[in-house]
């Protein structure tokens, strides 16, 4: 069956149904936003925890409540929210196959909003070595676990082992697994994590997990510390947390190019991608940032699309952004004349680092920054930082000193 | 036709009494039994693991081999020959995913490339005519994305990936349905010979046969010592894979060999039928038999080799990371013996080649059956099975209008990274041999096998073995 959409967004996650709310309520026509889960609302839904804003009364929710509201807000607006509904490639330009049980379905629309979120690696990705036993999951495998069955043992175990480090995936994982019963025998980090980050749960930082021991379930994994020093932890579970990879599939089988540093797709300040009229907002851009902040990357998109719906031509030139020095990644990573905010993530906690934007050679700007940015969240830094950018210039960087 | 899994053995003597008895349900034990199956005999086949193709079987290379590099004159080079063609030609008609992509042995200094000619000689005389010398040039323009350095390549078709799992589950449901018992979660433990049956002491009961049939892969050794024999040993030999991402599939065309030399037999980089692209094998000598894990030396020097002969595959993620046991027992050959006194065959030692090899290593065994004294009476056809489409090559389920059309289950995609649905994974659930657990289950579908390893679709596939598995009924 081949229909045409004014907008079609795919993945109904906050930055998609924010994108989707934005657009239906300023009447950009038939917005449709396909979701391949049975329900919409993203990974907010298996998030038991706070972190998610508070409603109008000021009560915080939490993750399925943010997720319920999101819905129902794109719902309110006009959109058209279908779930069970799976994009499976691109047909042409703004042209997507879609099978759901109802049948193939082509799509066509006028601007596409790519909003698929991203998803931990997993132990395989990760290369951590060892036998291959049940019971060695994600934070997201683990929690959808325990939403679909509770508590139960035979699945998530009895004592578990988190790998992760100072950022609230590797909370969220802690928090489920206590909430059912399993004991958390200790977070075990790659990177420093100062004591005490996770309450009473050991944290072993400076360690890597050098193989999973153990048949069938899990019986413990070997670590090494920085001093060289290993010992094996005794557990029958295993949560790999974080380290994300965004879920650009889509974005690559149609061949758009990804930036270097958080393998999304690479989008300019306006959320475009490379191919006019198809757009990327949310964690597909970089792995994950707080629900409320792709949300308002959602929103921010809508206008964009608006502005593409309204005729304004794609632009032609956007120069790269890239990091240099103990900086993992920076979003967006092309810029256009339009100063924008950037996101930028440490590689490592650094301390008062000073940080420089300059674009062929010359700072574009040089400032020391007052706190100690750390690897578990972005640093936002205001559009005054990318004013005076180029357009037909070379790339712009944007490095740290300490 | 029954598969147990659990309980006791069927009692009476009527029902545990064989003809024969096949011990070990890899590709090799499943492709004996299958073979049998022709014939109005009574036929189990018996696996101490809880599933078919649990051991060497389910973790290999998954290449079709022409056997155009094996030692001429043995066994092994004409059951490779032999088996080549009939597996071709079954998976046709049975619908096992199989891509003939052809092989290329790739030189990547002097001595390689100077092994080339001889390797076309000794092909020659494995009777494969059609190979050829390719120049650098040449090779670029084949495979793009190579290396620097590459200098010549052999080229051999004929080689083609096949998928393994299916293999297996195709012949084992064949013969299932055929009429052969599969007694899973079964092991033998002692062998008391006797005349006219030897009784086998299994976990889960007595069987009584006349004839026995050894494809007991790595265990063929301790195997043969229940029954008195002492010909082999079997040393396992672990091989780790790296299974890249589907975005790295576009990255290589053929089969890529190494050129063997007096370093070793070096990895290959080969496509899979599922459309990934698979790195390995390491080949370390070990004494344990299950030691199937991975070491950080084993992947990080196959990351340095793969990146040598396709550097843009290390920029591509990683799906899944495995080790395989292969049986290596000293001799660059099979140990295929009959033992007529003990109306006996050891099919041991069946190497890296035996996927390619099992249907004629299963025609070669019903031969020695009938040297130990068994009359296998007149043939009769097998059940017809067609089996779920798990390639890349044609068209899987949820592509198919008609059929969700039809059943609206296979429109509902649950493992979104391999495109698993409902439909199928039902399907599996209810199938004639059920999957054990969700490991056997990923094998009959690619459920939970793809990037995320689970992450979106674990709950949910838990939860329709929960429903549909055996557990359910």
């Amino acid at each position: 069956m081949n229909r045409t959409v004014d907008v079609l967004v795919v993945g109904a996650g906050p930055a998609g149904l924010a994108a989707a709310a934005r657009l239906a309520a300023a009447g950009a026509g038939r917005v449709e936003v396909l979701e391949r889960e049975r329900a919409a609302g993203g990974a907010p839904r298996h998030c038991a925890g706070p972190g998610f804003g508070a409603d109008a009364l000021g009560r915080p929710l939490d993750g399925p409540a943010y997720a319920r509201r999101a819905v129902r807000a794109a719902l309110r607006a006009g959109a058209t929210v279908r779930t069970g509904v799976s994009v499976t490639g691109w047909a042409g330009p703004l042209t997507l196959d879609v099978t759901a049980p109802t049948g193939l379905e082509r799509v066509r629309a006028r601007a596409v909003v790519l909003a698929t979120g991203a998803r931990e690696r997993p132990r395989s990705a990760r290369l951590v070595p060892g036998s291959r036993p049940a019971g060695v999951l994600t934070t997201g495998e683990l929690q959808r676990t325990v939403l679909r069955f509770g508590p139960r043992a035979e699945y998530i175990g009895r004592r578990a082992v988190v790998v992760g480090g100072d950022e609230p995936v590797t909370r969220g994982a802690v928090r489920s697994l206590r909430a059912a019963g399993v004991e958390v025998a200790a977070v075990v980090s790659e990177l420093r994590v100062r004591r005490g980050a996770f309450g009473s749960v050991p944290v072993l930082g400076g360690t890597v997990v050098t193989e999973v021991v153990g048949r069938g379930r899990p019986s413990g994994v070997a670590i090494r510390g920085e001093d060289g020093r290993t010992a094996t932890l005794r557990c029958d579970t295993v949560v790999f947390t974080g380290d994300w990879i965004p879920d650009h599939e889509l974005a690559r089988a149609r061949g758009l190019p990804l930036a270097p540093g958080t393998r999304g797709p690479a989008t300019d300040g306006a959320f475009r991608t490379a191919e006019p009229g198809v757009f990327a907002a949310g964690n597909l851009l970089r792995g994950v940032e707080p629900a409320q902040a792709a949300a308002a990357e959602g929103r921010a998109a809508a206008v964009a699309v608006l502005e593409r719906l309204a005729g304004r031509p794609w632009p032609l030139r956007r120069v790269p952004v890239k990091t240099e020095g103990p900086l993992r990644w920076v979003s967006p990573a092309l810029l256009g004349p339009e100063a924008v905010p950037l996101l930028v993530r440490p590689e490592r906690r650094l301390v008062r680092p000073v940080l420089t934007v300059a674009q062929d050679g010359v700072p574009l700007r040089r400032e020391r920054l007052g706190g100690s940015p750390a690897p578990g969240r972005s640093l936002r830094l205001p559009p005054r930082w990318t004013t005076g950018v180029d357009p037909a210039g070379g790339p712009v960087v944007i490095s740290a000193a300490e | 036709m029954t598969v147990t899994r659990t309980g006791p053995l069927p009692p009476g003597a009527d029902a545990s009494t064989y003809d024969v008895v096949v011990v070990g349900a890899g590709v090799v034990g499943c492709a004996i039994a299958r073979t049998l199956a022709r014939h109005p005999l009574r036929v189990a086949l018996v696996e101490a693991a809880d599933d078919v193709g649990d051991g060497t079987s389910k973790a290999n290379t998954a290449i079709l081999h022409t056997g155009f590099d094996a030692t001429p004159g043995t066994l092994e080079a004409r059951l490779v020959r032999e088996g080549h063609r009939l597996l071709s030609a079954y998976a046709g008609e049975v619908g096992i995913p199989l891509e003939p992509l052809g092989a290329l042995l790739v030189a990547w200094d002097e001595r390689q490339q100077a092994a080339l000619p001889r390797l076309a000689e000794k092909a020659e005389r494995n009777g494969h005519r059609t190979t050829r010398l390719l120049s650098a040039v040449e090779l670029r323009v084949r495979e793009p994305h190579l290396g620097p350095g590459a200098r010549a390549a052999l080229e051999v078709p004929g080689e083609a990936v096949i998928c393994p799992w299916t293999t297996t589950l195709a012949y084992a449901t064949q013969a299932v349905r055929s009429g052969v018992d599969l007694h899973l979660n079964c092991r033998v433990e002692k062998v008391r010979p006797g005349d006219p049956y030897h009784r086998l002491v299994t976990r889960r009961g007595e069987l009584r046969t006349r004839h026995l049939v050894n494809a007991c892969g790595l265990h063929a050794d301790a195997f043969d010592a229940l029954l008195g024999r002492e010909d082999f040993t079997v040393t396992p030999r672990r091989g780790q894979l790296l299974v890249f991402d589907k975005f790295a599939r576009d990255l290589v065309r053929h089969i890529l060999l190494p050129v063997p030399g007096p370093l070793g037999k070096g990895v290959l980089i080969t496509p899979t039928v599922y459309g990934n692209v698979l790195l390995g094998p390491t080949a370390e000598d070990l004494e344990d038999k299950t030691a199937t894990g991975t070491t950080a030396e084993g992947l990080a020097g196959l990351r340095e080799q793969g990146g040598r002969i396709l550097p843009a595959l290390l920029d591509e993620e990683v799906t899944a990371v495995y080790a395989g046991l292969r049986a290596a027992t000293g001799q660059e050959d099979y140990r295929i013996a009959a033992h007529p006194a003990l109306r006996y065959v050891t099919v041991g030692g069946i190497r890296s080649t035996g996927l390619t090899a099992s249907l004629a290593i299963a025609e070669h065994v019903r031969g020695l059956l009938a040297d130990c004294g068994l009359d296998p009476g007149p043939e009769r056809p097998l059940a017809r099975i067609r089996m779920p489409n798990l390639g890349e090559a044609s068209d899987r389920p949820y592509r198919d209008a008609r059929l969700i059309a039809r059943e609206p289950d296979f429109g509902s995609i649950v493992c979104h990274c391999e495109r698993v649905t409902r439909g199928e994974i039902r399907s599996a659930l209810t199938s004639t041999i059920p999957p054990g657990g969700l490991d056997g289950l990923r094998r009959r579908t690619r459920a939970r096998g793809g990037r995320c390893q689970g992450q979106d679709c674990g709950a949910e596939v838990r939860a329709m073995v929960e429903e549909y598995g055996e557990g359910a009924r």
